[in-house]
């Protein structure tokens, strides 16, 4: 046997070796809490776009996997796809497009808890929030977050309503900060098919990304 | 080949580990839950009862976030607010709809405890929680 079939075995047997401690890991896991029924914690290949895509959407009550099927009132929930029909739909979350079933009037949910007449105050106004990176820039639209939301709901908690006053990026928002506190739970989460909803301006013609500090301060120029 | 026992060795578990794997990884998506619903496990199973399962997509065709998230004082954080059947009964959080006025009233036990006995709580489908954040909290440990 030569170097060469020894460093292939030996290759081979990290491999074998590798998925079966993470195996061993995973078990040691699942009989600590053997009870525990959802997605194992930090799942974070599930973020991948090249896995295999949820076929099952929009399942019953009965077979979504937190139901417990043995519960008779389980059976007599509303389907979701029995509610969702007409709706608009979209390719996250719910497969429902909420703000624009809301709009095209699909569904008008009440303002206030008793009365079905009273209407949302709305305020139409568009905040840019400019990128630094070559992504388009941010239009936050009032409108659509009004339709929906009270001003306390977000001022003065989550952003203070003041010009430069909310400095955020996507990881606090994928951290649950910021827009996270509702988008990527209820509203449209944050997905490779949904950046553009919020980054949304092109970038001016002449702009062009700014350059990084170790190039500007690059001593062999 | 002195190394043959040892190579079969190793592809035998090679090949259980990756089957192991695929196993691990189907019985991961089983949850097919609908995006926004929220497990609620404080107090439910150590009173012996099944968790409550609030199905945010539901009651959001009926009503807009406003009303619970600002008039009813709800928190924006599954599990935050500490709901007791007591605080129902009482005309506080579900029960300012859910007295039989609004909404079907709590003699309905099973319509809402209607979980996985021992399931945490969590928001099912939330970014946060797939990506960092532990499945669950207890309360005390705040």
């Amino acid at each position: 046997m030569n170097f060469k079939t020894k460093s292939i075995s030996l290759a081979f047997a990290l491999v074998a070796v590798a998925p079966l401690s993470a195996v061993q890991a995973e078990d040691a896991v699942i009989a600590q809490s053997d009870t525990i029924n959802v997605a194992s914690v930090s799942a974070v290949n599930t973020f991948n776009r090249n896995l295999k895509k949820e076929t099952n959407i929009n399942a019953a009550p009965s077979e979504d996997g937190i139901h417990d099927p043995a519960n008779d009132s389980t059976h007599v929930l509303q389907p979701p796809k029995e509610a969702f029909s007409g709706f608009v739909t979209s390719k996250f979350g719910n497969y429902v497009d909420w703000v624009k079933t809301l709009e095209e009037g699909k569904i008008n949910p009440r303002w206030d808890r008793i009365n079905p007449a009273e209407e949302a105050f709305v305020m139409d106004m568009d905040i840019v929030r400019e990128v630094k990176s070559s992504v388009p820039d941010v239009i936050f639209p009032h409108r659509q977050h009004t339709e929906w939301l009270a001003c306390a709901n977000c001022h003065p908690t989550i952003f203070i309503p003041q010009q430069n006053a909310n400095q955020f990026n996507m990881s606090s928002i994928l951290l649950g900060k910021d827009c996270g506190v509702c988008h990527g739970k209820v509203s449209f989460p944050v997905t490779t098919k949904s950046c553009g909803l919020c980054h949304s301006k092109p970038k001016p013609a002449d702009w062009e990304p700014p350059m990084s500090q170790a190039s500007l301060k690059n001593p062999w120029k | 080949m002195i190394l043959n026992p040892l190579r079969k060795f190793i592809n035998k578990f090679a090949c259980v580990g990756i089957l192991a794997g695929l196993v691990l990884m189907l019985g991961s998506q089983n949850v097919h839950a609908e995006y926004g619903d929220v497990v609620i496990n404080n107090y439910s199973d150590a009173a012996g009862m099944r968790p409550a399962v609030f199905p945010h997509w539901f009651h959001r065709i009926r009503f807009r976030c406003k009303v619970c998230h600002a008039d009813l004082g709800f928190e924006f954080k599954a599990g935050g607010n500490k709901i007791t059947m007591a605080k129902i009964i009482d005309g506080q959080f579900c029960g300012a709809c859910h007295n039989g006025e609004v909404a079907w009233s709590v003699e309905n036990c099973n319509m809402c405890h209607s979980g996985n006995p021992g399931t945490p709580t969590h928001f099912h489908g939330s970014t946060v929680q797939r990506l960092v954040a532990p499945a669950y909290k207890s309360l005390e440990s705040k």
